[in-house]
């Protein structure tokens, strides 16, 4: 596909433009329906199909598709009971909903880059994005719902006036003096948090897809020994990607569930 | 020719800091994870019972050390693709020649 007129720039710029409806403005307030439509795909399936094993889990011989439903409920909650030390008929299902629902966004890069483009091209999609998770809207909006989760359950463990007296007198001490240090400091720690979250999972997989696409322009390059050096590349950076897409779905995971065990303690 | 030779410039430099980016980041990103294998084997020799327990932490710091080399990458390859610095001598040849 990089034989399209333009060449390979014109063919790595295609496959980073985002699906946009043409009413939709540039910039800021550009609505990537490409991002949205896929992760709600991809959440429904992970909803149907954990509930459909949960709805017919049996206490005899589980099935395989229970077992591993099984042990993937049994890490994620195993997880959250080495971090946090409460209640966690909340935590719990909102790590396993993280961790499945960024994994299997995550996943979409493992398909080959030009597979989706080209299913949505027959429908006279121009451009497509198949992974959520390298579009920076997405991976924001995931960390700004932690935020907000952090800030209600702080409010929720400490009170209004527990939190404001932690927000102005931690970590420096009572005096009003510092006050206004006190709280700036607490500002940046708690923005710092969603901000590295969001960049980190983003930057991993925008990164993934660039080294793909980057590879699969060696296809179309001409020469057999170019293309046989595409599929070497892409079948190891493919593998290698396995490792990624779950190491950065468990960090997201696991980030989740400490900032959320952090804003319960008490200072 | 003016504005050849100052596109030339910011893609050559461009080019340099690229390389920098990712020379530097994996330099960074290659000695920590070293670091923390090598911590780990001696660790999992001292107390093998520990092993799964470090094999998560271990994973998760993987990711955290690999993040920030990955996110350069990321930036780089932004960089190299579309060069946002170039935009800005291309818009100022555009509004001289509009004159």
């Amino acid at each position: 596909m990089a034989s399209e007129p333009g060449g390979f720039t014109e063919y790595i710029q295609h496959h980073l433009t985002f699906l946009k409806p043409h009413a939709s403005p540039d910039g800021f307030w550009a609505v990537h329906l490409d991002s949205i439509s896929v992760s709600l795909a991809l959440g429904v399936i992970f909803c149907l199909w954990f509930w459909l094993k949960a709805r017919k889990a049996t206490a005899g011989v589980p099935s395989k598709g229970q077992a591993f439903v099984e042990l993937v409920l049994e890490f994620v909650d195993g997880q959250v009971k080495d971090v946090f030390h409460g209640d966690r008929r909340v935590l719990g299902p909102l790590a396993l909903t993280v961790f499945v629902w960024v994994f299997l966004m995550n996943f979409m890069d493992l398909l080959p880059v030009d597979l989706i483009p080209w299913i949505a091209s027959r429908f006279g999609l121009g451009h497509f994005r198949a992974v959520p998770t390298a579009d920076l809207n997405m991976t924001f909006a995931m960390s700004i719902t932690v935020l907000a989760l952090m800030i209600f359950y702080s409010f929720k463990a400490k009170g209004f006036g527990g939190y404001m007296h932690e927000l102005f007198t931690a970590p420096f001490g009572k005096n009003p003096l510092l006050w206004i240090p006190n709280f700036a400091l607490n500002i940046v720690e708690l923005l710092s948090k969603p901000v590295s979250l969001a960049m980190r999972l983003f930057g991993n997989m925008y990164a993934g897809e660039l080294v793909f696409i980057l590879i699969a322009g060696l296809f179309s390059a001409g020469g057999v020994a170019l293309y046989g050096l595409g599929l070497i590349g892409y079948t190891v950076w493919g593998i290698f990607h396995i490792l990624i897409i779950s190491i950065q779905a468990f960090i997201f995971m696991v980030l989740t569930v400490v900032y959320i065990a952090m804003a319960h303690e008490h200072h | 020719m003016d504005l050849i030779a100052h596109l030339a410039q910011v893609e050559s430099l461009t080019a340099i800091g690229i390389g920098l980016i990712i020379g530097l980041g994996a330099l960074g990103a290659c000695i920590g994870i070293g670091i923390m294998g090598s911590k780990f084997l001696e660790a999992a020799a001292r107390q093998p019972e520990l092993m799964p327990l470090l094999q998560g932490r271990m994973f998760l710091l993987a990711g955290l050390i690999d993040a920030a080399f990955l996110i350069g990458v990321a930036l780089a390859m932004y960089f190299a693709v579309g060069n946002p610095l170039a935009t800005a001598i291309t818009n100022a040849a555009q509004a001289a020649a509009g004159h």
